[in-house]
């Protein structure tokens, strides 16, 4: 049941970034037989639609309707974009995609350009990952060998060029519209929508920009039929998903399994907790989403709704799991000085209450807590929080305010005895 | 434009607007107030500060006015709980790492961030933390930065990318860490810069010349206007007892909307020089004694009129166009009082001979306005962007919008819009023109005919011509520096048929405050008030100083400064039996060719009226009074009127003096019209190299001149000789660090700069620097030799 989408070349494939051995295992059929046979561009996005494949950046946005949001025969240039920017703390799956599929996303991206009618395509992959830059570099070589880019492709008519874009560290570059910002060349600063990429986009022309993942799954979307994709997944959450899971358990690493698939299940694939601890709390979505106990988590299936109904997301799919060593105001503290550190100093809230959040958690961590710390917390988050023009002001708020939710005694407990709650019993 | 309106509700209010348009102009509009830092109506929005956060009906979270575009039966509230509570956030996050500096803070009292604080602020910080403190940057002489102060609003880097057309400042850093500087420690080198110091909402950048001079409430404003260039700049002068303290633009979006110049802004520094003449000073055996109001007069008087004895000619008057439109009336007058023809304001004008056939009140010919909607320009001998930098702003709309503009000229401009540069030496200019005016088929005669015929159309003539032709809006302008042109007759005839044949516009870009003004005041020899021509004409500028006279009144000159050839200037005038000078200062020049120095007000100290480039009368009040026993020159020239017993010198007023210009020539307008008929030999082409000799910014008249931190500007360098690497390399100076200039008979030595501007067999010498008056002409032949 694993393995379908992203990653189903890995078991069978000993270098599966390989033209040849990508191609072995159905690689480019898809692209050759939508090129050949030229099939209708509608079709092409009808089927994503019918996938029920959201966004697997994080926001969950359903792929199909983005892609539809564009008029193939509008004229001028248009453009797609992947984001493997893959910022996100606890989230390196898309980089696993580069290094050892990076075919499988040409693929996908040169059939969204056809879909959507664009020629020319982006992918901005983040700064840190030198060597994925170089594998998918090299992936575009071999694919431009072989006819699967340049023009007229399979004598169709369509031609598609495909570019790398190193980014420069920046998490907020994994906006959207930060990204486009930055691959012209600009200071990375989300852009205020309306309008929307797809009307607004990378040099002011239509634009979709996708995940690495949700790209990667649509040749085998197309090669399967929407309906299958959507099948393996459950109600609203279609398909499989890449889940990276990091923490203090035994066998980290990244997940494909059908979106759906119990926590309970993922937490048994990765061995469970390392040193026989307890499982304390999970981050379900990254480090940007609400934290959730671990006995709640249990009970959990890792579909979107889910997620959403216990108070969280399922955002990227990074789960971060903690054991009971973990003082939940040192964890906060990191987290927040992460978006201290990375918000983009454009809009105020953001930019001022991220090292406001930072300074309040470190003081509290350092033993130099106040009484009104924790509703000054809670009140700064919101006046953060829907307020900014992107959603990294948002995603400040969103772990602070579920540490208070559910481990706000461990706060008390630091700002009454100047020391950490778990720390007596510290393996 | 569509005719739809659609209906909003704001606060209970009902409200009608265009669709699409934002909110925060409809509420604007409306008298709504909506507090905002980066909303800036002249700027893009940007939609960061959040301050302008209000509650729009079934929208879950708040929305920014600033970019919120409105849609009918759209409900709106500004102060509803969540709207407030926004609003209220977000200055809370504003303030808690702005420093507590108001009392040493140059903004305190007309600072926005003060100002909205106390509507949405509160009393007491919850913040406790160490606040935010950013290292000092020096960014030039006219802004002083404080980014501590900093609220990140951006108006100042989108005000260098939109507006000044060079992306001086940006922002660098993230998040808390975000400044406001200049690549890599530069300074801000814009000729608008001044106006980052209005936009920014803070004390961040603020006046250098004004810093910890006076607080706001302390301040007086009048209405004024600009005395430099010839747009007018409507201007607010804020004074403390008898000083001018700074300057400030006044809205005025038909003339320079809100922006004004660095020149404009920064030059009442000038009024305070040390070298300002406060008492009469009158020349008494070789040395110079100050004197009373009465002797200086009576001095004066005789001198005019036993030099000038019965023979009238021998009076010559020259005048400056930055003087008010009644002093040159008075001026004009009193000189043909006494008999005599010869008064110029032309100083630097380099060819005469058009007079008679030339435009009786050269302007611009349209709106200052309309510029930014023409579709091209073509636009010769002119430095725009330095010389006019309201106009220049103008054309860079123009050509945002998809306007073309070529400039002919004999220097590479550093512009900050695109357009096509013909660029040749002095006397190929007037071949570029002829090679545009053959591509057109314009109808010329004679002598030009023939340099039209005989023009090879290039590629470039034969698109500027296109364009022009093609364009429904189109003008062509003649330039400062064309009038110094020695072909200047002959480039007004081109270009005037260049227009026709386009079916163009055809104008001036008149250089001073008041060069229309003299116009029609009659300030010129050939044309008396109301531009009506002059039979017997007398001398104009050149000739009074050609055929030296007995007598000069100078009025607002300095012989070193502002004539085409300085060094004649100040050769004749020392000859001279009697030099009278009106004059706000006691300038070098004028102390060794002088015999009286009356002392006379400077700007904003006296009344009176400037007519702009479009041709529109701006009056104004005087600010402060003259300093010393300095009087206003309408009054100096009314009192010698009356002593010299000529008649209608019975003004009480400015206002008295105005009201007869306005029965004489109110009704005058710019009238560009010219005889193309006039023919003329070209006679810039010299056999070696020629000398191009512009006015730079800061070096146009004699307050600026005294401007000190404008003078400490990259604009305002030292005299310098430029010339091409391929010259230098030709001419075997490329090793040369000074090179002497021999002009005529004048020898000077200069530093020598390769500058790929000037194009090969010309030499850029500027005019007006100190260095360059014992030099000549402003064009004109000239050999380098080395030191």
């Amino acid at each position: 049941m694993a393995n379908e989408v992203c990653f189903r070349t890995l078991e069978y494939l000993k270098h599966p970034w390989e033209i040849e051995e990508y191609k072995s295992r159905g690689g480019y059929e898809v692209l050759t037989h939508i090129l050949k046979n030229k099939i209708e561009p509608s079709e092409v996005v009808e089927t994503m639609k019918a996938s029920g494949l959201r966004g697997r950046g994080g926001a969950g946005f359903p792929t199909g309707l983005k892609w539809s949001f564009i008029s193939r025969n509008a004229p001028g240039q248009k453009y797609v974009v992947c984001n493997s920017d893959e910022g996100e703390p606890g989230t390196f799956k898309d980089r696993d995609i580069l290094r050892y599929n990076p075919h499988q996303l040409v693929e996908g991206m040169v059939i969204a350009g056809y879909a959507i009618g664009a020629t020319v395509g982006f992918n901005y992959i983040r700064g840190e990952f030198w060597e994925e830059y170089e594998r998918f570099e090299a992936a575009l070589e071999q694919a431009q060998a072989a006819g699967f880019l340049g023009d007229d492709l399979f004598g169709s008519g369509f031609d598609f060029q495909l570019h790398s874009h190193l980014g420069g560290g920046a998490y907020v570059c994994g906006e959207e519209t930060a990204l486009l910002e930055s691959i012209e060349g600009k200071k990375g600063q989300p852009r205020y929508k309306p309008p929307f990429p797809a009307h607004f986009g990378l040099y002011g022309r239509p634009t979709i920009i996708n995940n690495t993942e949700s790209l990667s799954s649509v040749p085998v979307i197309l090669k399967e039929g929407g309906e299958w994709f959507k099948e393996l997944g459950v109600e609203n959450s279609g398909g499989s998903k890449l889940f990276s899971i990091s923490g203090n358990i035994k066998n980290p690493g990244v997940f494909e399994v059908p979106l759906g698939t119990p926590f309970s299940k993922l937490f048994e694939l990765v061995g469970g907790m390392k040193d026989g601890r307890k499982l304390k709390a999970v981050v379900p979505g990254g480090c940007s989403s609400p934290v959730i106990p671990g006995e709640e988590m249990m009970d959990l299936t890792m579909d979107y709704d889910a997620i959403q109904k216990a108070g969280s997301m399922l955002g990227s799919g990074a789960i971060i799991i903690l054991d009971d060593r973990q003082c939940m105001v040192k964890v906060l503290d990191r987290m927040s000085y992460f978006y201290h550190e990375e918000s983009c100093g454009q809009c105020t809230p953001c930019r001022e209450g991220t090292g406001w959040l930072w300074r309040v958690v470190n003081r509290i961590e350092n033993g130099k807590g106040r009484q009104e710390d924790l509703d000054l917390l809670e009140s700064v988050c919101g006046k953060i929080a829907g307020r900014t023009v992107c959603a990294l002001g948002d995603a400040a708020a969103m772990p602070v305010q579920g540490m208070l939710k559910h481990f706000r005694e461990e706060f008390q407990y630091h700002i009454d005895h100047k020391q950490c709650m778990v720390g007596a019993d510290l393996g | 434009m569509s005719d739809e309106w659609v209906t909003i509700e704001v606060d209970g209010r009902e409200l009608k607007a265009k669709p699409g348009t934002m909110l925060i102009d409809v509420t604007d509009a409306a008298g709504i107030n909506i507090p905002r830092f980066c909303y800036h109506k002249k700027l893009s929005v940007s939609a960061n500060c959040r301050m302008c956060l209000i509650e729009v009906e079934k929208v879950p979270k708040p929305l920014p006015a600033c970019c919120t575009p409105v849609n009918d039966g759209m409900k709106v509230s500004t102060r509803s709980p969540m709207a407030l509570a926004a609003q209220k956030g977000t200055m809370e996050f504003l303030l808690i790492n702005h420093p507590l500096d108001c009392p040493i803070c140059d903004q305190g009292g007309e600072c926005e961030l003060q100002d909205v604080a106390l509507g949405y602020g509160s009393d007491v910080s919850r913040f406790v933390e160490g606040k935010r403190v950013v290292p000092q940057r020096d960014i030039g002489p006219l802004i002083a930065t404080d980014f501590t102060r900093c609220i990140h609003c951006t108006r100042c880097v989108r005000f260098g990318a939109e507006i000044a057309g060079v992306r001086e400042m940006g922002a660098t850093g993230r998040g808390e860490h975000m400044t406001i500087g200049t690549f890599v420690e530069k300074s801000v080198d814009s000729e608008m810069s001044g106006n980052v110091i209005d936009l920014c909402p803070v004390g961040s950048l603020t006046s250098k010349p004004f810093r910890f001079r006076a607080r706001a409430w302390e301040l007086t404003q009048h209405d004024g206007i600009a005395p430099h260039d010839s747009v007018g700049s409507n201007i607010h002068i804020h004074t403390r007892g008898n000083r001018v303290m700074r300057v400030h633009p006044k809205e005025n979006e038909s003339i320079n909307e809100i922006w004004l110049s660095d020149r404009d802004r920064f030059s009442y520094e000038g009024l305070y020089s040390e070298d300002r003449l406060t008492r009469p000073l009158v020349r008494k055996n070789g040395t110079w004694a100050e004197v009373d109001w009465d002797e200086a007069l009576e001095y004066t008087v005789k001198g005019l009129q036993t030099a000038a004895g019965s023979d009238g000619d021998q009076l010559a008057t020259l005048v400056s166009a930055n003087a008010t439109l009644e002093e040159l009336y008075l001026a004009q007058k009193l000189t043909r009082g006494m008999g005599s023809g010869n008064i110029d304001h032309r100083l630097r004008q380099g060819d005469f001979r058009l007079d008679g056939n030339d435009s009786p009140v050269p302007g611009l010919g349209i709106g200052i306005s309309d510029i930014e909607s023409l579709d091209a320009a073509l636009l010769v001998g002119s430095n725009v962007r330095k010389e006019q930098p309201i106009i220049a702003h103008r054309l860079r709309k123009a050509v945002n919008g998809g306007g073309k503009v070529t400039f002919v000229n004999s220097l590479w401009l550093d512009l900050h819009f695109d357009a096509e540069q013909l660029v040749s030496t002095p006397d190929q200019m007037v071949t570029n023109l002829a090679a545009i005016a053959k591509a057109l088929s314009a109808k010329l005669t004679g002598n030009l005919a023939k340099i039209v015929k005989a023009a090879e159309v290039s590629a470039e003539a034969q698109t500027a011509a296109d364009q022009l032709k093609s364009a429904e809006k189109a003008i062509v302008l003649l330039g400062s520096q064309a009038s110094a042109h020695p072909d200047f007759s002959v480039l007004t005839v081109l270009a005037s048929a260049i227009a026709k044949a386009a079916d163009a516009s055809f104008g001036y870009i008149p250089t001073a405050a008041n060069s229309v003004g003299a116009a029609i005041a009659g300030a010129v020899p050939q044309r008396g008030p109301a531009a009506v021509a002059i039979e017997n004409s007398g001398a104009n500028a050149q000739m009074m100083q050609k055929i030296p006279r007995k007598v000069y009144l100078l009025m607002g000159v300095e012989p070193d400064g502002d004539f085409w050839d300085p060094s004649l200037a100040i050769s004749v005038m020392d000859e001279a039996d009697c030099v009278v000078a009106l004059t706000a200062y006691r300038s070098a020049s004028l102390e060794r060719c002088a015999d009286v120095m009356l002392p006379v007000a400077g700007f904003a100290e006296t009344s009176g009226t400037y007519v702009n480039a479009e041709g529109k009368w701006q009056s104004f009040n005087g600010a402060v009074r003259p300093q010393g026993e300095a009087r206003p020159a309408w009054k100096v020239l009314r009192v010698m009127g009356n002593l010299l017993d000529i008649e209608g010198f019975e003004y009480n007023s400015t206002a008295g003096v105005l009201e007869e210009l306005k029965s004489v020539c109110g009704d005058v307008a710019v009238d560009n019209s010219v005889s193309t008929k006039a023919a003329a030999e070209v006679q810039s082409a010299v056999d070696g190299l020629i000398r191009v000799g512009d006015v730079p910014i800061y070096a146009t008249d004699a307050l600026v001149r005294r401007a000190s931190s404008l003078q400490k500007t990259k604009d305002a360098a030292d005299a310098a000789v430029r010339i091409s690497a391929v010259q230098a390399e030709k001419s075997g100076l490329s090793d040369q660090v000074e090179v002497i200039v021999v002009q005529e008979d004048n020898r000077v030595q200069l530093p020598l700069v390769i500058d790929p501007r000037v194009p090969e067999g010309a030499v850029w010498i500027s005019s007006g620097l100190p260095g360059t008056e014992d030099l000549g002409g402003q064009y004109g032949e000239v050999t380098l030799e080395k030191a």
